[in-house]
């Protein structure tokens, strides 16, 4: 039988649904390497200000809470977890439980940023905010230290802020997953989400032992 | 219809995503643990080289790269490898600046 326009989940310039769901894997690829572009901009910076100024950037390092690091990383992993479920959800065509693994995917996120809240207002008390207030009494030169400082709420605020982007998104499927949208035939936003949300986990990978973890050794620190 | 996505699918076992994720915590609990070990210069490497592994773990596993086809395999590589240029050129710029030190040249006075 061959398909008509518009009939079922496949999209009339799309030969078959295996295309349309390759084409859009595709394209969320495309969009995720752009995303790495966009973060390595960021890293490579970190990279260059960590190698000029080694002595400031250890001390902040060691500065930061490394629990509170530990527990986000913790969470997020939990939370790739649970999408990578909800994907598999998907593609087995269970609505219910898709929804039951995004919801706690948004509890994760929620407690993520929740930690982050806890971190940043403890920075602010200390005023180790980078600006006027900025407060730092140790011997090194605190203009480095503000650098160090700018880099982590640069950072970790741009990956706060994928974090909010990522729960809105799964506020925007979780009607059309109640509205019955998607099936094993069709689940490429879902699927595409998942990416996303995978790949704001492995930019925490990297940003947790860049940030609070290197540099905490016993030999570095004098 | 003649075909169903679904059948196309590489369906993961549960009991696969359970070991890809206690992996993930295994190795977030070593290279804590690592980070006050004293490693000499190796300490920074070798948080770099667990976090490369968490990566790609969640990459191929997570993300289904490895169960993808050829294309999506060089769609997803392509980001990756545009940031190895960027660091290696990056730092082969600012760890070869030792010049700046050196006084200045005699002959452009001249």
């Amino acid at each position: 039988m061959t398909t008509h326009a518009h009939e079922g989940p496949l999209q009339h310039h799309f030969d078959d649904l295996r295309q349309q769901y390759e084409a859009a894997n595709m394209g969320m690829w495309a969009f995720i390497a752009q995303e790495i572009m966009f973060f390595g901009g960021m890293f490579g910076a970190y990279t260059v200000y960590r190698y000029k100024y080694m002595a400031a950037f250890v001390e902040g390092s060691n500065s930061l809470p490394i629990q509170w690091g530990a527990l986000n990383t913790a969470i997020l992993i939990a939370s790739s977890f649970t999408v990578a479920m909800a994907v598999r959800s998907a593609q087995l065509g269970h609505a219910r439980a898709i929804l039951n693994w995004l919801l706690g995917t948004m509890v994760l996120g929620v407690a993520f940023l929740g930690v982050k809240v806890i971190e940043y207002s403890h920075k602010w008390h200390h005023h180790l905010i980078p600006s006027r207030d900025f407060r730092y009494e140790g011997l090194l030169d605190p203009g480095q230290m503000k650098i160090f400082y700018s880099f982590y709420f640069a950072m970790t605020g741009m990956h706060a802020i994928h974090m909010i982007i990522g729960i809105g998104l799964m506020f925007w499927l979780i009607p059309k997953i109640r509205r019955g949208t998607y099936s094993a035939d069709y689940y490429s936003p879902i699927e595409n989400f998942g990416l996303y949300w995978h790949f704001v986990d492995i930019v925490w990978i990297f940003l947790f032992p860049l940030l609070y973890l290197i540099g905490r050794e016993p030999w570095i620190s004098i | 219809m003649d075909q169903h996505l679904s059948e196309e699918h590489h369906i993961l076992p549960v009991k696969l995503y359970l070991s890809i994720v206690s992996c993930l915590f295994i190795l977030t609990a070593v290279t804590i643990l690592a980070a006050f070990v004293d490693l000499g210069a190796l300490n920074t490497p070798l948080a770099m080289l667990i976090a490369i592994f968490k990566g790609t773990l969640v990459v191929l596993f997570f993300m289904h790269v490895r169960y993808n086809t050829p294309l999506m395999w060089i769609f997803a590589a392509a980001g990756f490898f545009w940031f190895l240029i960027l660091l290696a050129l990056l730092m082969q710029d600012y760890m070869s600046r030792g010049w700046e030190v050196v006084p200045p040249v005699e002959f452009l006075n001249l």
